[in-house]
């Protein structure tokens, strides 16, 4: 390996992005015929330096994304109370509104006391109310979490508004490509990059803590992946291979690493034992085995082989033994992703020239087709499970989106980077 | 009061990637200031690595080991092999090429070559990166057969990470599937 030390040369550009870098926007390119009405009244402001965050702007973006939502603009509600006496019920039920939020932020001191209510519009009642505190800094996160929290009590499901979403850009320039890693809120807000190579990143995977990063890096022209923790930016690499070190993935306890290794001539699926340094290899076939995914419940390994000629999805005990193929129809299934309650399983499913996301019912074995586009792929489920967030393309256009698991409710999120791929969601 | 006062999203520092850095801490820097300037030091050292400055060296990205690489008449001047949607089979038209690449490569037993495989940006990223190296070890396997030394030859892929056509139609594809044959120390 020396010889290619001595040619490497740096290829890497150092950075330092304090903050949001890609801004984004949301389309809801499909929404459920049932969303729920609801009216979200600009919350009431107070204090000398006034409120650097619109929450209930915030509030309102998030539920109408969400796509569970219909939200009434502010133009059109019939007042703006910000206490529960100034509410006339009459005229919003007149308006054929089911729920209204009302809030109020008070500035002291550069802490912000935030409060809101939910009401049920035809019962006159209120369902729920809270008070938070916050700096300023964390105003749209506390914007998120009332977002989660009138979602959840709504429709029963965990709101999924308070999480990130790790994915790559590329933005390339003449020759040269300067790629990133980078993480932003769930509405794309606050993208920061915590990590740049002119050289090729891929495959972020979150550990089930939240805490740490494993991805893959080509910035000494080979392949290695590396645990990056997120509060310090400290990193490990913790595979350095001749060959393919790729599609990293964590087991649900977070104390090992499925992966893909070339070392032995072709790739193989290994488990990497993070506190031993232990490394396993679990299959071993003349063919291409990469893309492993764990079980929730750490039972199980799903991964891409094409020994029968084509890619397809196999299972196998994480352990080791018997590999079962999965996927049976269809030229091409590929970079499986478990849902969290491990009954769906995600995939790219290619046919013809389409590549699309899919999703199997693992009890039926139904493969069910999500999306309608050209080039869509790596599926990575929403911690509540009820959506699948990938990467899509259209043209020149790449975008991420969002698909619930039936299919009926779809979201585009539009960054203004040339490149956007690989997402993966935040536990 | 539920709100999750963790807050580690916020803390999250970013870092810097040093390609020669062998102790991972000191990737990590914290100094405003420093990160600027080795940025811009980065920054132009690889913008020497992007070549260029000879024209023609996007033809011809062997032309500094001799001569013979960037004469049209010379198979050698070839040093791309294209492949089939999905395939790591090298087609007839490019056995040529690896014949004399292998040829020289047995003459200049010192001489080392990374095979660079690549794929079309179509279907899984780390799928592809799997399938950009099958590509290149059938062309160092059709070398091997030819007498050129393993020591001589290294696969790496980049997948569909690295295309050299940016367009996403066929004939774009066509053109980023493909192995590159990189000399070392031109």
């Amino acid at each position: 390996m020396s010889f290619f030390r001595n040619v490497l040369l740096i290829a890497l550009v150092s950075c330092y992005m304090p903050s949001s870098y890609a801004e984004m926007t949301i389309e809801i390119t499909e929404g459920v015929e049932s969303a729920l009405p609801i009216s979200v009244v600009p919350f009431a402001m107070q204090g000398a330096s006034g409120v650097p965050v619109d929450i209930s702007f915030v509030v309102n973006a998030d539920l109408g994304r969400s796509g569970y939502f219909k939200t009434l603009d502010k133009q059109s509600m019939p007042g703006h109370p910000s206490t529960a006496e100034a509410i006339q019920f009459k005229d919003w039920q007149a308006l054929g509104q089911n729920y209204l939020v009302i809030g109020q932020v008070v500035e002291d001191h550069g802490q912000y006391n935030v409060q809101f209510q939910l009401f049920d519009v035809y019962k006159g009642q209120p369902l729920m109310g809270y008070r938070m505190t916050s700096t300023a800094g964390e105003l749209r996160k506390t914007a998120h979490h009332i977002s989660d929290l009138i979602f959840e009590k709504l429709t029963g499901k965990k709101g999924v508004f308070s999480g990130r979403i790790a994915y790559i850009t590329s933005t390339r320039e003449g020759r040269k490509s300067t790629h990133k890693l980078q993480i932003s809120d769930a509405d794309g807000f606050n993208a920061q990059t915590i990590a740049s190579s002119m050289e090729p990143l891929m495959s972020p995977a979150w550990s089930p803590d939240g805490r740490k990063i494993a991805y893959v890096s080509f910035e000494k022209k080979s392949a290695a992946i590396y645990i990056q923790t997120l509060a310090t930016g400290e990193r490990v690499r913790v595979a350095e291979f001749p060959g393919i070190n790729g599609a990293p993935a964590w087991s649900p306890d977070g104390a090992k690493l499925a992966l893909t290794l070339s070392k032995d001539g072709n790739p193989d699926i290994y488990v990497l034992n993070l506190n031993t340094r232990a490394l396993t290899k679990l299959t071993s076939s003349f063919a291409i085995d990469t893309e492993p995914t764990w079980s929730p419940d750490g039972s199980s390994i799903v991964f891409t082989s094409d020994r029968g000629g084509k890619p397809q999805l196999y299972m196998m005990s994480s352990q080791g033994g018997q590999e079962k193929r999965l996927t049976f129809s269809g030229n091409y299934n590929a970079r499986a992703s478990f849902s969290p309650d491990g009954r769906s399983l995600a995939m790219v499913h290619g046919n013809g020239s389409d590549y699309r996301i899919a999703v199997m019912d693992m009890a039926t074995k139904a493969l069910n087709i999500l999306t309608d586009g050209r080039s869509d792929e790596s599926p990575s489920f929403a911690p509540n499970g009820s959506m699948i967030l990938y990467a899509s393309r259209k043209g020149n256009a790449s975008y991420l989106s969002a698909v619930s698991l039936d299919g009926k409710m779809q979201q585009k999120l539009v960054f203004d980077s040339n490149e956007i791929r690989e997402p993966a969601w935040s536990p | 009061m539920k709100l999750n006062k963790a807050v580690w999203a916020l803390a999250i520092s970013a870092v810097i990637l040093s390609g020669c850095s062998e102790d991972e801490k000191d990737a990590s820097l914290t100094d405003g200031s420093q990160n600027a300037a080795s940025g811009i030091n980065d920054a132009s050292t690889s913008g020497l690595n992007g070549g260029s400055g000879m024209s023609g060296s996007d033809m011809y990205p062997n032309a500094g080991i001799g001569p013979e690489f960037s004469d049209p008449n010379n198979p050698l001047s070839k040093s791309t092999i294209y492949f089939m949607l999905d395939s790591s089979q090298v087609q007839p038209d490019f056995v040529p090429v690896i014949a004399a690449h292998a040829q020289y490569l047995v003459a200049h037993p010192g001489q080392r070559v990374v095979m660079e495989g690549n794929t079309d940006e179509r279907g899984s990223p780390e799928y592809n990166i799997a399938l950009g190296e099958q590509r290149a070890k059938s062309v160092i396997s059709m070398m091997k057969a030819q007498g050129v030394s393993e020591s001589q030859l290294q696969a790496v892929s980049y997948g569909e990470e690295k295309p050299v056509a940016a367009g996403h139609d066929e004939a774009a594809w066509e053109l980023n599937r493909r192995v590159e044959i990189a000399y070392q120390g031109k």
